[in-house]
């Protein structure tokens, strides 16, 4: 499997999917880590892909998503955006929304 | 290899002439900027193509010179 099949199958096949440097539970970057708070904030389930431990995922997915930088959310296969993006959504009440409408379950208030 | 605020100022205006762009050095190391863009262009655009539109004006740079710059695009206002 190539790696573009590989973050395809990634991506439709989980719900929420967060490229970044280290893990959720150990992220490896100030912006991997602001996203990571902001999903676990909302207690959003999603699932880490470390892009630090594949030179060809790190290098896969900004190909992928023609997007030069990690972090990377996806959800329901949609590229959402990396970290400016995403903090920018949450603090205008728009990622819980966003959520919402894509059937993915979250903590309503903010 | 750091990099200066004018030539980024300058890469993205050379792309998007009619950009108005801030720029802030966050660490001020050279190394870490955030930069506002508002251009007529992004009218219409996800946020995400926004991005992209600056990410492309920086293209050369992003990831090698330039190691991390916080991005917020507008649109003017009418």
């Amino acid at each position: 499997m190539s790696i573009d099949q590989f973050i395809d199958n990634e991506v439709k096949s989980n719900d929420v999917v967060l490229f970044m440097k280290g893990t959720p539970q150990f992220p490896m970057c100030g912006f991997s880590g602001q996203v990571v708070q902001i999903l676990d904030h909302l207690g959003v389930t999603y699932k880490g892909l470390n892009v630090l431990e594949s030179d060809d995922l790190r290098n896969g997915i900004k190909t992928y998503s023609n997007w030069p930088t990690i972090p990377q959310l996806y959800v329901k296969g949609e590229f959402v955006g990396g970290c400016d993006i995403v903090r920018e959504m949450f603090q205008a009440g728009e990622l819980q929304t966003f959520l919402k409408d894509k059937g993915v379950a979250a903590k309503a208030e903010a | 290899m750091p990099m200066d605020a004018g030539e980024i100022e300058r890469l993205i205006k050379a792309s998007i002439p009619d950009a108005q762009v801030t720029i802030r050095d966050l660490a001020g190391d050279g190394d870490h900027y955030a930069a506002t863009v508002i251009s007529e262009a992004f009218r219409g655009k996800s946020r995400v193509q926004q991005h992209q539109i600056v990410y492309e004006a920086l293209r050369a740079e992003m990831g090698g010179k330039l190691h991390a710059l916080a991005l917020q695009t507008g649109i003017p206002e009418r």
